[in-house]
């Protein structure tokens, strides 16, 4: 049996801070997870992230994550988005 | 120290210049990813998970305390407030922003440092035994020696586009801490049986995905004939090398394939032809610049100092943690009445290798006051003091203390190396640093780790192996197994001149099972060793690893029984 579809958000690096950012449903780039724009099928997913690789002036390296929706919110799946998500686990930024 | 000549300055400053107009045309999207990428590696700009990382090199782990607090000022100016010293003699800022990296590449270039060819396909940071031009056991400085090497390779045309990076260390002492066996190419300063300085050329050696201990090449070759024989070397692996596959493509792989004497056959027909050329071989360097670098290197004039400091060993039986660091965290300097200052950055609970900003200052300051203005970077990613009177210990293990420093663990098991792994790493595969934390804290009873001794614990995040896994008494490979962290452990490993590759263990381990492992791993070695002079090393080798493999997998054993 085919494996379902699992639902996607489109990830990439900020081109001048390099940090983390995911792509929203207005086609800008956020950077909270639970404010990205959620994909549901291969066409979709792929129709944005291609047009997201698109903006070369703005991002680095996008590609698609896999989620899983937690009470309506996105979740990452594999633990390298879960790192991308909570950032590096030592020396905290503490500034503001 | 080597202070850097017009044409090294001027080429600093050159690739300054283009880069910050190559990030400007970034920036302005003239460039694409595509062609910004390969610009921003060969100046040692990598994109991470979170953000940019800028790898610096510390060319044979030698720093000033000038160039230290410049560091100080990057890590504070322009990153978060620190930065992580590497394996292989480096310096990463994990969070500098694009259009800052110019600014921090002058600052650099200010303290004749810079972050050329700390990546890409090219001859690499020629790394050094960090006790360099202090050691007892020393037979010569190897930092003239890597100092040439580093001019040879800087920029060398031919060289630019090897199959794959190209790594180089030198030894100048018997007792092996640059892991020569694990690099391309390795280099132990000899002597012949007339006295006549040279080197034992070892070539490919190598963890990563396939690793291989390094084979002699040659014997001995006199010492200025180094140039030419590298050349061939290079020459022959950037011939042969494989470019079809990046996974085979070192020139370890070209050894084992081909066969040492093949290579051999091949690298010395090669330097023939170039010592027969009319005029000399061409990489060979002028003596007069030969003889400048020495200089820079000569051996400091430390003054005479009687070989027992009273003063020092009254404080010692006064003061037991001063006594404990001085046994664990000092080594033996070649001059009476100095020791060799080794400054472990693996606090119990901290990043093996990072070091605050106010850190750094700390030992900048110490370097200055105690240490002929010298620091070392060693590939255990400690700082090294290299020439401190005894009886200055006192003070420098108080203003260490002070600046959470002064952890009494050079060489025990809480002197971890771990890579970055997933906590910044872009190809790792689980991460390191937690697991190194949390083996630190299980050991950070001094007592305890001190009646364990000698311990090598050392954590790679990936296969890449930049955490040199293979080589540790004990090794720990991270990995992903069906998108969760699973850890391998290996035993056995050595990274001294008797290298030996790890054995597997066993199945991998949850990140949780590790720590609980590595207690039951130790209380069985404390059973089974012969004596309190047997190390870990020792007792595996005479007992096998049977008994130990048992301990890791106690439980399970427990179960089938
Ligand atoms: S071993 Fe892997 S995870 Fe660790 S620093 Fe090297 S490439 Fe990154």
């Amino acid at each position: 049996m085919a494996k379902p579809y699992l639902p996607k958000v489109v990830t990439a690096n900020d081109l001048l801070r390099g940090d983390v950012i995911w792509l929203d449903a207005q086609g800008g780039w956020v950077r909270s997870l639970a404010e990205a724009a959620v994909f549901d099928t291969p066409q979709t997913a792929e129709a944005a992230l291609k047009s997201a690789a698109a903006q070369v002036d703005k991002v680095v390296g996008a590609y698609l994550a896999d989620i899983r929706l937690v009470g309506g919110e996105p979740e990452p799946v594999h633990f390298r988005e879960e790192m991308r998500v909570r950032g590096a686990f030592a020396n905290l930024d503490l500034t503001p | 120290m080597y202070r850097y000549d017009e044409f090294d300055d001027a080429f600093v400053r050159t690739r300054v210049a283009q880069f910050r107009g190559q990030v400007e045309r970034r920036l302005s999207g003239a460039l694409t990813e595509d062609e910004f990428k390969p610009l921003r590696l060969q100046n040692g700009l990598y994109l991470q998970l979170h953000a940019y990382m800028l790898r610096v090199a510390i060319p044979y782990g030698t720093l000033s305390s000038t160039q230290m607090q410049q560091l100080a000022m990057i890590a504070e100016r322009w990153d978060r407030g620190f930065g992580h010293f590497t394996t292989r003699q480096n310096i990463q800022f994990n969070w500098p922003k694009l259009q800052d990296v110019p600014e921090i590449l002058e600052a650099l270039a200010d303290v004749q440092m810079h972050a050329i060819q700390t990546s890409g396909n090219c001859i690499r940071n020629v790394t050094a035994d960090h006790f360099a031009g202090a050691a007892a056991d020393e037979i010569e400085d190897p930092r003239p020696t890597a100092e040439l090497i580093r001019q040879w390779s800087s920029d060398h045309p031919e060289f630019a586009f090897l199959p794959r990076k190209f790594k180089i260390a030198v030894t100048g002492s018997p007792n092996d801490r640059a892991v020569t066996k694990a690099h391309d190419i390795g280099l132990r300063m000899v002597r012949d049986a007339n006295g006549a300085p040279g080197y034992e050329v070892i070539v490919g050696g190598g963890l990563g995905r396939t690793p291989m201990i390094g084979k002699v090449i040659r014997g001995f070759l006199p010492k200025s004939d180094l140039l030419p024989y590298l050349e061939a070397i290079v020459r022959v692996y950037n011939l042969y090398g494989r470019r079809d596959n990046k996974y085979k493509a070192r020139i370890k792989i070209l050894v084992h394939e081909e066969g040492l004497e093949k290579i051999r056959a091949q690298v010395e027909a090669e330097f023939e032809q170039q010592m027969a050329l009319s005029g000399g071989p061409l990489v060979a360097p002028d003596p007069a610049q030969v003889a400048r670098i020495e200089a820079y290197f000569a051996a400091p004039e430390l003054p005479e100092r009687p070989a027992h400091s009273q003063n020092l060993s009254e404080l010692l039986s006064l003061r037991p943690n001063l006594a404990a660091w001085v046994q664990t965290n000092t080594s033996d300097h070649r001059q009476p009445g100095y020791r060799i200052v080794t400054v472990t950055l693996k606090s119990i609970g901290e990043v093996p290798g990072d070091a605050s900003a106010s850190q750094m200052r700390v030992l900048a300051d110490l370097a200055a006051r105690y240490s002929l203005d010298e620091l070392r970077i060693s590939h255990e990613q400690n700082v090294i003091l290299p020439h401190v009177a005894q009886d200055d210990l006192p003070a420098v293990f108080d203003t260490l203390r002070a600046a959470g420093l002064a952890e009494a663990n050079a060489g025990l098991i809480s002197d971890i190396i771990a890579c970055p792994g997933m906590d910044y790493c872009a190809l790792a595969t689980a991460r390191s640093i937690p697991i190194a934390q949390d083996i630190a804290k299980r050991f950070a009873e001094p007592a305890r780790a001190r009646e364990i001794g000698k311990m090598q614990v050392k954590i790679s995040g990936c296969i890449n192996a930049c955490g040199h896994h293979h080589v540790g008494h004990v090794g720990i490979l991270g990995l992903d197994k069906a998108g969760k962290e699973n850890y391998q452990i290996t035993l056995g490993g050595d990274a001294t001149e008797t290298l030996a590759v790890g054995e597997r263990a066993g199945r991998g381990l949850d990140a949780e099972e590790v720590g609980p492992a590595m207690e039951r791993l130790m209380d069985a070695y404390l059973r089974l060793r012969l004596s309190a002079d047997e190390t870990f090393l020792q007792a595996y080798r005479r007992l096998g690893a049977a008994p130990f493999k048992g301990a890791i997998y106690e439980e399970e054993n427990a179960d089938a029984a």
